[in-house]
């Protein structure tokens, strides 16, 4: 056999190989018995996708993990009447889920599943839960504390996390300020001298998965200089952290000879930070105008709406409309939507309150272009339609809120809603 | 005799409207006064978080629709203006996390016409908060730092 003969049988051997890996993936895609809502769940998507609804769990669901078996863990804001704050949902072939159990008696906003282990977070602590072979949480009412008193105020209580590959948890310990003021959220208050809370809170705290009741001498201030996050992932593109910031308010309300009402609605933007061990990222010192493209020092700390903050602080990664309350982010690694989706990012924007008398906006979940795990081109709205109407949404009064995404085995995109308790399912119809 | 009926009940409807704007002119100097200031009020301080419609933020801001702490006792709901808000309660049964600063600075007629306002609006129908009533609770208001 000469050279050219080997070559030709070796791209025909290749051809063969990956006819029959597809063949393979695509008897192993689900999706078939999946049927959209005749009305697509009432919201609106890209051509060739489709949406129906998971279950209407009547509850504040927050952020949620689905298995490949077909459970649904969704965590709850609060408890439910019997008392529990974590809803397992299993279900039928034709996506539509049923509740199968609950557990967890305290309310909070994170769950995950990594490697054998289900994580929860209530407004203090982290826990985590032993699975079987089938995903199935062993002991419900027996959890291992991994972390435990970290502080909550009133506001920005949450604790959301992001895992690693490398048994590491990160969680957000949001500040219980606005804006670190002397008086929270007051008439021209300045802000506290160097805002000493930033030593427990305003940050990303790292702990350990395998070490049981850490607190913060077992954890490391990861990054600081953030406000509050709900929506956090770690990217597996480039081994990295990616969180939501949900940016400052009241920018008129406490400075109105500073910032208009307009101002004020659309200033400062909701940031997406990569974050690097020992990163700052300037709140409540500066926050970042997504017009001007400027790092800006806060009003609170001697600015001006003008002067430029200090260079020390890092640059958002990608900069959104203010006060649209990112709840969610999710980079999406499945197969089932077109190719432009992978390893971009998805962010559910819940919706804001702080643009009034401005209409509100947000409401929706957007795409995020990625490429070589960096912001890529311009976002786009990908599902919209949550509110009910575009009169809801500049009322802000929407029927439902986009908070929680989770990516199912399959490749569909789960949406909670925290309003109504409805939880959504995005799948990619178009043969 | 379709235009004739046309003619006398645009004059009719024109005398009304005349009558009421006489009345109001009239009674602007007393009641007037408080009601539209008021509403300025509220929409310079009070808007941003319990927006247009005095339904507040789900979770976060509490309504100004009906609820006991508008409609109820005075004296606690002028303390709220005058104190600011930030205790761990529940207001008829749901939370609200946000942390509502001082308005001290409001001047007693400012604080007596925001709340008649907010008590006669968005639905409520309950009775005015006087400036009397507003200087009373200041004078015996234990200041929050």
């Amino acid at each position: 056999m000469n050279n050219r003969m080997k070559s030709k049988l070796f791209r025909s051997m290749i051809a063969l190989t990956a006819f029959a890996v597809s063949i393979t993936l695509y008897a192993l895609k689900p999706v078939g018995d999946v049927v959209p809502d005749a009305d697509n769940a009432g919201l609106k998507l890209p051509d060739g996708f489709g949406a129906l609804k998971v279950a209407e769990t009547g509850a504040k669901t927050r952020h949620l993990v689905v298995t490949p078996q077909g459970d649904i863990y969704v965590k709850l804001a609060k408890p439910n009447k019997e008392g529990k704050a974590i809803l397992v949902l299993h279900e039928a072939p034709n996506g539509k889920a049923e509740l199968k159990s609950s557990f967890g008696t305290y309310g909070g906003t994170e769950v995950a599943l990594k490697n054998g282990y289900l994580y929860a977070s209530s407004n203090t602590e982290v826990f985590k839960y032993k699975v079987n072979d089938k995903n199935e949480v062993i002991n419900p009412d027996q959890p291992e504390k991994i972390v435990t008193g970290l502080k909550a105020g009133r506001q920005h209580e949450t604790k959301s996390f992001a895992l690693d590959n490398d048994g590491n948890i990160y969680v957000n310990i949001g500040a219980w300020f606005n804006a670190c003021q002397e008086k929270d959220r007051g008439l021209h208050s300045p802000g506290i001298p160097g805002c000493p809370i930033l030593d427990s809170m305003g940050g990303v705290w790292q702990f350990r998965t395998d070490k049981l009741n850490q607190s913060y001498s077992e954890g490391v201030r990861y990054a600081t200089g953030l406000r509050n996050m709900v929506g956090m992932d770690w990217n597996q593109q480039d081994n990295q952290l990616f969180v939501m910031q949900h940016g400052r308010d009241n920018l008129n309300s406490s400075w109105p000879e500073l910032y208009t009402t307009k101002q004020s609605a659309e200033l400062p933007a909701e940031c997406l930070y990569a974050l690097k061990k020992g990163d700052n990222a300037g709140w409540p010192f500066m926050y970042y105008d997504q017009i001007q493209h400027k790092k800006i020092q806060a009003p609170e700390y001697g600015g001006d709406g003008k002067k430029e903050a200090d260079a020390k602080y890092i640059d958002p990664a990608m900069a959104y409309p203010g006060h649209m309350a990112p709840n969610g982010l999710l980079f999406y690694t499945g197969n089932q939507f077109p190719a432009k989706y992978k390893n971009g990012a998805f962010i559910a924007f819940h919706g804001s309150w702080n643009r009034a008398p401005e209409p509100q906006a947000g409401y929706f979940v957007v795409f995020q272009p990625f490429k070589n795990g960096k912001p890529d081109g311009n976002w786009e709205v990908f599902a919209d339609g949550f509110s009910g109407s575009p009169e809801k949404t500049a009322a802000g009064r929407a029927d439902h809120r986009p908070c929680g995404l989770a990516q199912g085995s399959d490749g569909s995109l789960y949406v909670t809603d925290d309003s109504k308790g409805t939880i959504y399912r995005i799948i990619y119809t178009k043969k | 005799m379709k235009k004739y009926f046309l003619i006398i009940s645009c004059i009719f409807s024109c005398v009304q409207l005349m009558a009421q704007v006489k009345t109001k002119a009239k009674s602007r100097p007393v009641a007037g006064l408080a009601l539209v200031s008021g509403k300025g009020i509220y929409e310079k301080y009070c808007l941003t978080c319990h927006q247009a419609d005095g339904g507040g933020v789900p979770n976060m801001n509490p309504p100004l629709i009906k609820t006991s702490y508008v409609l109820g006792d005075k004296t606690r709901l002028i303390k709220v203006v005058l104190n600011g808000f930030s205790e761990s309660v529940d207001i008829d049964g749901e939370s609200y996390s946000n942390v509502m600063p001082s308005h001290d600075f409001l001047k007693d007629q400012e604080i007596a016409a925001v709340l008649t306002y907010v008590r006669k609006n968005f639905t409520n129908k309950a009775g005015p908060i006087t400036t009397a009533q507003v200087k009373a609770v200041r004078a015996t208001n234990k200041k929050k730092t």
